[in-house]
């Protein structure tokens, strides 16, 4: 489903990815970890669209086609989705509004009809309900005010109405409580099937308690330096990283 | 003096037509008035760009064009022309004004509310010219104002409305100027006067429309006067076509007790400039000004506001808001004057800007001038261009860069909208800015 092939990215004329390698299949769930700044956020926000980085070699292909020629509206519409470390607030435009244009362009975008006002509304609050999320959040400005797990409840149930095929999760975990990481990983779950893969970045095996990988990277460097089975993440929590990068430089 | 001679004739040549033109039922004091204004404006000219007040916003372009007295109403103007203009989100009385003159076949006032009157200026004239008097002489900060001397040198029909106490207009007070395409430029000064006694209450509605192809000038003064506890809202829509030039003042006098709650929407015109003061003349009185411009291409748009907090305990509050695209310019200046004595006085002023081309120029300025103890002042003014973090935020979740960026824009114009509060009002101040804003297709036309 996505192939990523010796990725090189710059952000102001800085080296972040040197040489990333990645193949994910469709039904997979990958998790990557990795030491702070090693650019994980900068390959899922490559992987999305976003301005500011610039490849200076390697590929990265999605179902066949070239994702880095695609602008992320397209992207959007071809399946990705990117659940944001820090999701941005935007005042003045409301959440239910966000979620039905965003809904009707990638229903568009398939050649399918757009849904009835009532049913989609309907529909929207049922995966409210199941997220946890009040049903006042529906009139509130995009992530305006809301605390840190509210966000992240938010991205994910905005990923349960787009139902992509790829969703990409940066750090979806951090700053949930007990609780909330819990509602989080059911959302997650919920939408795990063998037509979607998923791209979680995480610090932590919490998360991975709850939604069990089929593999998992070391992002460091700029490269993957390791990857494993869920067992790799176990071995993580308990002796850090150095280990991982001692093995690489030998 | 700073005009040309040229420049100034069709304005001499327009008064001297006025002057030997029959004068109807108007009272003889008028013909003074008008006389000691006109000479007021023939010594003066139109500001240069030296006059502190007029530092960006030359009044060269409204120059070099000749205007000509505005001729009787073009019969051709229709309801389906000012639609786009029209309230239907509640019933209102509506007074159309076409080039300055009164339309009575689109107007539906009616002048028989219980304790509040309507009139056209030229019928208050008639009826009542002995109390209108002093209402017609200018405000003394605006004595030395070109425009204000060209209005009552001109002056010629307008709207009167004046309520005894205790009465609440039962709907709001639409009124309409409508520009229309003319094969000569003519100029129209329409005089709008609003007196609320104690304890009244009025929403009024002042709206002005350019049709298709109006290159027309219109220089408007309203003044406005409330009695203690008197409540009037404001909303001003001005969106007139890209050839017209629109300057209006808005002069208004408070006593105890009373609120002003003004809404300028800048949506049209391609030389605009309006000047918007409050005299908070008794303790508790309050004045809000909202306001919101939005201009592309080459339009020029200028607001001047003034709160002038006389009292013990006043208060105002401003926001204004800019969308500014193309080669377009905006000049935001808001002043706040605390007398000495009004201790506890209680001013804030917000201007916020979004510019969506690198061409596209705003100067904002605050003014405080504080002479009292005891007092809370604040103001603000950011500019910026649209969110990139929003913007990719949005696209991320499938909508494209054109429709992304046109939510920005209308987004960062609902803070203004949210302080217009009552509900239908703010609808149609939604729709008339809708209308005005970059849509999807167009955003890039902004740029
Ligand atoms: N816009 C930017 N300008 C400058 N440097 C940037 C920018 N974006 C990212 N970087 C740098 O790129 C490196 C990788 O950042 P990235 O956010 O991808 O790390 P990360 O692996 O997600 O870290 P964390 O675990 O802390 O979220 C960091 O050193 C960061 O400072
Ligand atoms: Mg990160």
């Amino acid at each position: 489903m996505l192939s990523i092939k010796n990725l090189h990215a710059k952000v102001e004329g800085r080296d972040i990815l040197k040489g990333l390698d990645l193949e994910v299949q469709a039904g997979e769930v990958h998790a990557i970890m990795g030491p702070n700044g090693s650019g994980k956020s900068t390959l899922v926000h490559i992987l999305a669209g976003r301005d500011g980085y610039e490849v200076t070699a390697g590929s990265v292909s999605y179902l066949g086609k070239d994702l880095l020629s695609m602008v992320p509206e397209e992207r959007a519409h071809a399946g990705v989705f990117l659940a944001f470390q820090y999701p941005v607030e935007i005042p003045g435009v409301n959440n239910v509004y966000l979620l039905k244009a965003a809904y009707n362009a990638i229903r568009k975008h398939r050649g399918e009809e757009q849904l009835d006002a009532m049913d989609f509304l309907a529909m929207v609050k049922a995966k409210m309900q199941f997220m946890e999320i009040d049903p006042s959040f529906l009139n509130r400005a995009v992530n305006e005010g809301f605390s840190g797990g509210e966000k992240k409840r938010n991205e994910i149930l905005q990923m349960l109405v787009l139902e992509p095929k790829l969703a990409l999760l940066d750090e979806t975990d951090s700053g949930l409580d007990i609780d909330a990481l819990k509602v989080v990983a059911k959302g997650i779950n919920r939408l795990r099937s063998p037509e979607r893969a998923m791209v979680m970045v995480t610090h932590y095996q919490r998360l991975l308690d709850y939604i069990e990988p089929d593999l998992v990277h070391v992002l460091a460097g700029g490269r993957i330096l390791k990857s494993g089975d869920k067992n790799l993440a176990l071995e993580l929590e308990r002796r850090g990283y150095d280990w991982v990068l001692a093995e690489a430089a030998a | 003096m700073n005009m040309t001679s040229a420049a100034l004739r069709p304005y001499v040549e327009g008064f001297k037509t006025l002057e030997t033109a029959p004068a109807g039922n108007a009272p003889a004091w008028l013909a003074g008035l008008r006389r000691d204004a006109f000479a007021r404006f023939a010594d003066r000219g139109f500001p240069g760009e030296r006059h502190e007040e007029w530092k960006y916003t030359s009044t060269r372009p409204l120059e070099k064009r000749a205007f000509s007295l505005a001729t009787p109403a073009h019969d051709s103007v229709s309801a389906r022309d000012i639609a786009p203009i029209l309230v239907h989100e509640m019933p209102v009385h509506t007074l159309v004004f076409v080039n300055g003159n009164p339309v009575a076949a689109l107007s539906t006032a009616s002048s028989a509310i219980r304790g509040l009157r309507i009139f056209s200026l030229n019928q208050a004239l008639e009826q009542n010219a002995v109390v209108l008097q002093p209402y017609l002489i200018p405000e003394s900060v605006w004595a030395d104002d070109a425009f204000t001397a060209l209005n009552t040198a001109f002056l010629k029909d307008g709207v009167v409305v004046d309520s005894d106490a205790k009465v609440q207009l039962d709907r709001p007070l639409q009124l309409i100027f409508v520009s229309t395409h003319q094969t000569s430029s003519l100029a129209c000064h329409p005089r709008i006067l609003v007196r609320l006694a104690n304890d009244s209450q009025a929403t009024l509605i002042e709206t002005y429309l350019g049709l298709e192809g109006a290159a027309n000038f219109t220089n408007s003064y309203t003044q406005i006067v409330l009695g203690e506890n008197a409540r009037l809202e404001h909303l001003r829509v001005q969106r007139e076509s890209l050839g017209d030039f629109h300057v209006s003042r808005v002069h208004v006098s408070q006593q105890g007790g009373s609120s002003y709650l003004s809404h300028t929407l800048n949506l049209g015109g391609l030389w605009v400039r309006t000047d918007l003061q409050a005299r908070l003349e008794a303790p508790l009185a309050e004045a809000v000004f909202n306001g919101l411009y939005a201009v592309n291409g080459r339009q020029h748009v200028d607001n001047h506001t003034r709160v002038d907090h006389l009292a013990p305990a006043t208060r105002s509050n401003e926001l204004y808001r800019g969308i500014i695209g193309g080669h377009a310019r905006a000049v935001f200046n808001g002043k706040v004057v605390v007398a000495k004595h009004a201790v506890k006085t209680d001013a804030a002023q917000t201007s916020n800007n979004l510019l969506l081309s690198r061409t596209a120029e705003i100067d904002t300025k605050p003014e405080l001038e504080i002479y009292a103890d005891d007092v809370k002042c604040s103001h603000g003014a950011t500019i910026g261009q649209l969110d990139e973090q929003a913007l990719f935020y949005l696209r991320s979740r499938g909508i494209d860069l054109q429709t992304a960026r046109a939510l920005l824009v209308e987004a960062f114009s609902l803070k203004l909208l949210e302080r217009i509060p009552a509900s239908r009002l703010r609808a149609y101040a939604a729709r008339q800015i809708k209308t005005a804003l970059p849509r999807q297709s167009a955003v890039a036309e902004w740029a």
